[in-house]
């Protein structure tokens, strides 16, 4: 017979107030098995847990219930206080009669009856608990960060600080992402690139970080601490080694209509490139597109201005295999396509713009050379028109039904920005809410409007029209006044919503890390673990995981990075010893549970299995990798001929909780 | 092809020409109009306005028929095309309207949505081609520069209609190709003539007509199709400046040689 130590928890008011934490010690010290029940104030304060380890050094228990808070609050401390009164932390039952009970309950006698029956199912259950021990196992200390925008720079750059080796592999042919195509950022009014490329310059140079470039995910395998990734080098038709990055190729190429996707396609670049100027790695890479070399074996220019023979038609995509401890996504965003808002006529001038594209704009790098300029006649616009939540904030077969966050600020940076340069020019703004939360930013805003005229209009535009004489007439409404405008606009810029890059979903499936409705990355918990995918080793760094600014992006790098290094600083991981095994003997190998396994953690192998007969016979069973399981159960519900179980969770143990709640 | 055609009351009186044309083409392309016998008014856009299943139910009549004679019904006129369309989709969104419409009716046997309202434009691209109506064309409208005039009976509501982007619609536009003309690229075209508010208040409904034609002679229309005679009325009588507005049909029948008078 098993000796069950019962013991109930006050919360002060929390439970006490609505649940008779007496009765409820009391009833539960007369079901079978229970040598001690008490209740206590505050059952995790030290001297609740030093109760708890007294009696069970004092009564040689075998198992306890606390009935208290959710387990998910303080499971760990009892299950630590326990260990150390020499009793096998997985001995140890929560019955949740807070959040559970009397949070949720306001009839105290109904509530403890409750509270009773909760206790007794967890009576049941530790009964059937059986004494677990946490395996072990080994980390690479490599980590890989998937994107080279900022967020995956400063991630790569704080793993490396702290002395670990880290690979970047981005899809272009340049790290920088997004932040290198901006002007200036709010809300110091700072050149975007003067304080990116340095950080740019610090990943190319720092010797535990290795750069892929113009690269991508191939497959991912193994789990925390031993990862397996396979990396597709794309052809870039240039000697990495070898080019120098001096751009004559770029120079002599005669192949000039190509749209550069740098400035969005606002002016064009040649078939062979390096993508802007302080590009990182500065080596050139070749458009297969557009190459005439490589479409029709005619040309072959670069590679005769070529000073070191770095050129090379021949090339094919290579794959590199490198083992990782821990993965990072950070694979950013896209602006979102505004072309399907017909009412908005993107597609119908050329001069109404997206902001990323109006960034280009207003840069000295930028097509224009930094004066802004309309893309159709390249005159002097005098009359601007913003337009905010364009496809943020919508219905969601319309749009993004979230908020893109950014808008509002950068909105604010190019009105501020356009009427400091250009005061001939009248700026308005169409906005549904201006939200700028943030330091120092509701202050940004307002300087735009109290101090440099910008005019911003509550309401929404309902229609972009462009007239022959190549002005551009916006209606919208002005709700404050509650009146329908019309204005003539030289320049319309779009606040276009941002949505996660497009493989983001196929990195996901490969990282077996779980997405939202809208593509985001899912965080292992909302508030307590926001920069950890929920599948273990898999993290998150920047807007893959939701709409942020550049300094929010960066705090949450480090931070993913401190988790990082965290995990590689240890040398073995303990593993959660509540996973899932196969009784190979039940298995009929019909896959059911590696369907449904998000984690991948389930294989199958062919086995030999000695039959009554004495002959053999080998048969398909599964098998549950225990590093990479989770516990979640999927698969002892999936499974068919109940082979699959759950350490700590069996399906007798959850059988006998509901015997124990329906007796 | 035969497909159950239904007209609409204005199509028998001040637009024969819309109802005429239509039937003519579609014949000279193989596809015959089958006029729903006894239909009636579809009750117009401006009744079913209301929430009142009363002023439905001769669109219902008309959908049944349609359902009879082959499972479709074709219209010419946008303001049919819309009640029409708007009442068939009702069945599949709206089990309570099902249910009071057939008590109602006590139709033998009961509709419940199964038939599918085309208009004429969306049959010319979806089943007929474009390409085989340019086929088709004799006298090709070269060099004219026509605005297609939307209006928004045709768009909207965009779910119910399922008839072309209601904030960028092309069906108009690829129709005026096929005939060898040109289409002129003006942001009214999906915005409204001022519809019935004529009756009520007439500056209003003059104020949106005059910004259509406005819109459209600006980029340079030589003239304006339609296929709403309510459109045809509001542009034509209400607006100022005056650009010919012809039915679309009309267009159609003249590139395809059948109009009287017209070069073969």
């Amino acid at each position: 017979m098993r000796k069950i130590g019962v013991f109930v928890c006050h919360c002060g008011t929390n439970i006490a107030a609505t649940v008779d934490v007496k009765a409820v010690a009391e009833t539960l010290g007369r079901e079978p098995s229970v040598v001690v029940s008490e209740d206590y104030p505050y059952m995790c304060s030290e001297s609740g847990q030093n109760l708890i380890k007294d009696s069970i050094r004092d009564y040689g228990l075998d198992g306890i219930v606390i009935c208290s808070c959710s387990p998910r609050m303080h499971e760990n401390t009892f299950r630590k206080a326990a260990a150390s009164a020499g009793l096998n932390p997985y001995m140890v039952e929560i019955a949740n009669i807070r959040e559970q009970c009397s949070w949720i309950h306001k009839d105290k006698a109904e509530a403890t009856e409750k509270a009773i029956l909760l206790g007794k199912a967890a009576i049941a259950k530790v009964l059937l608990n059986t004494p677990l021990i946490a395996g072990e196992s080994g980390v690479v200390k490599r980590a890989l960060v998937i994107g080279g925008g900022i967020a995956g720079i400063q991630t790569a750059l704080d793993i490396a600080e702290a002395g670990f080796p880290v690979d970047i592999v981005e899809q272009k042919p340049t790290i920088g992402g997004k932040m290198a195509q901006l002007d200036k950022t709010f809300p110091t009014l700072d050149c975007s690139a003067c304080i990116l490329t340095p950080k740019m310059v610090d990943c190319a140079q720092n010797e535990n970080i290795k750069i892929y470039s113009y690269s991508e995910i191939e497959s991912v395998s193994g789990f925390v601490g031993n990862f397996t990734v396979k990396i597709r080098r794309k052809a870039r038709y240039v000697d990495e080694t070898k080019c120098t990055g001096c751009g004559l190729c770029t120079e002599k190429c005669p192949v000039k209509k190509v749209p550069n996707e740098f400035n969005l396609g606002l002016d064009n670049r040649r078939a062979v490139y390096i993508p802007f100027a302080q590009a990182v790695p500065k080596i050139a890479a070749i458009d297969a597109d557009y190459c005439n070399m490589l479409k029709n074996g005619k040309c072959g220019l670069c590679s005769k201005v070529c000073t070191v023979g770095a050129i090379d038609y021949k090339q094919e995509d290579t794959f590199v295999e490198e083992r990782y401890g821990a993965i990072v996504a950070a694979t950013g965003y896209e602006i979102a396509d505004v072309s399907r808002y017909g009412e908005y006529a993107y597609n119908q001038s050329k001069d109404v713009v997206t902001s990323l594209e109006l960034e280009r704009l207003m840069n000295a790098a930028g097509p224009t050379g930094g004066t802004l300029l309309r893309p159709s006649d390249g005159k002097h616009p005098h009359t601007i028109v913003f337009v905010q939540c364009v496809g943020s904030r919508c219905t969601p077969d319309k749009g993004k039904p979230y908020c893109s966050k950014i808008c509002c600020m950068y909105t604010a940076k190019h009105a501020m920005l356009i009427r400091e340069k250009y005061p001939d020019t009248e700026v308005y703004v169409f906005y549904i809410d201006v939200r700028t939360p943030g330091k120092n930013f509701d202050e940004f805003w307002r300087r735009a409007v109290e101090e440099f005229g910008v005019h911003y209009i509550k309401g929404a535009v309902g229609k972009i029209s462009p007239r022959p004489d190549g002005t551009l007439d916006v209606q919208g409404s002005d709700l404050l006044m509650d009146e329908q405008l019309h204005i003539s606009a030289d320049l319309v810029v779009l606040a276009a919503a941002i949505e996660p890059s497009k493989t983001a979903r196929s990195l996901a499936t490969m990282l077996t890390a779980s997405m939202d409705t809208n593509d985001f990355f899912t965080e292992a918990h909302p508030k307590l673990r926001p920069v950890e995918s929920p599948t273990a080793g898999i993290f998150l760094s920047g807007v893959c995981q939701g709409p942020k600014d550049i300094p929010e992006t960066v705090a949450q790098a480090s931070a993913c990075a401190a988790k990082v290094i965290g995990l590689l600083s240890k040398d073995k991981l303990k593993g959660n010893p509540c996973v899932a095994h196969s009784d190979e003997m039940m298995c009929n190998g019909c896959s059911n549970c590696a369907n449904v396994c998000p984690y991948g953690a389930i294989t199958y192998s062919d086995k030999e299995f000695r039959m009554p007969d004495r002959t053999t016979k080998t048969r398909r069973v599964a098998w549950v990798n225990p590093a990479v399981c989770q516990g979640c159960g999927a698969c002892t519900v999936a499974c068919p001929s109940g082979a699959m179980d759950l350490l700590g969770f069996s399906n007798s143990q959850i059988m006998a909780e509901v015997d124990a709640l329906c007796r | 092809m035969k497909i159950a055609y239904y007209p609409g009351c204005t199509l028998k009186n001040r637009a024969r020409d819309l109802d005429r044309y239509a039937r003519e083409t579609a014949s000279a392309l193989g596809c015959e109009f089958e006029e729903i016998p006894l239909w009636q008014c579809c009750g117009g856009a401006y009744t079913s306005a209301k929430d009142e299943i009363a002023t439905k139910l001769a669109a219902v009549r008309a959908l049944a028929a349609g359902r009879d004679m082959g499972g479709r019904v074709v219209t010419v006129c946008s303001a049919c095309f819309n009640v029409l369309a708007q009442t068939n989709r009702e069945f599949l969104v709206n089990p309570d309207f099902d249910f009071k419409v057939n008590n109602y009716l006590k139709g033998d046997p009961a509709y419940h949505g199964e038939a599918s309202v085309v208009h004429y434009l969306t049959l010319l691209r979806d089943e007929i081609g474009f390409d085989a109506v340019k086929a088709r064309v004799t006298n090709p409208l070269k060099g004219k520069k026509i605005a297609a005039y939307y209006g928004c009976l045709l768009l909207r509501p965009s779910e119910a209609l399922a008839f072309d982007d209601p904030e960028d619609p092309s069906v108009m536009e690829d129709f005026i190709r096929a005939l060898g003309a040109e289409p002129v690229n003006y942001s009214m075209r999906n915005e409204c003539c001022g519809g019935y508010l004529t009756l009520e208040d007439r500056e209003a409904a003059k104020k949106r007509s005059n910004a259509v034609v406005r819109s459209a002679a600006e980029n340079g229309a030589d003239f304006m199709i339609t296929a709403c005679p309510l459109c045809m009325y509001n542009l034509t009588k209400n607006a100022d400046e005056k650009i010919p507005v012809r039915y679309f049909t009309d267009v159609l029948a003249e590139a395809f040689g059948l109009k009287e008078g017209a070069a073969e």
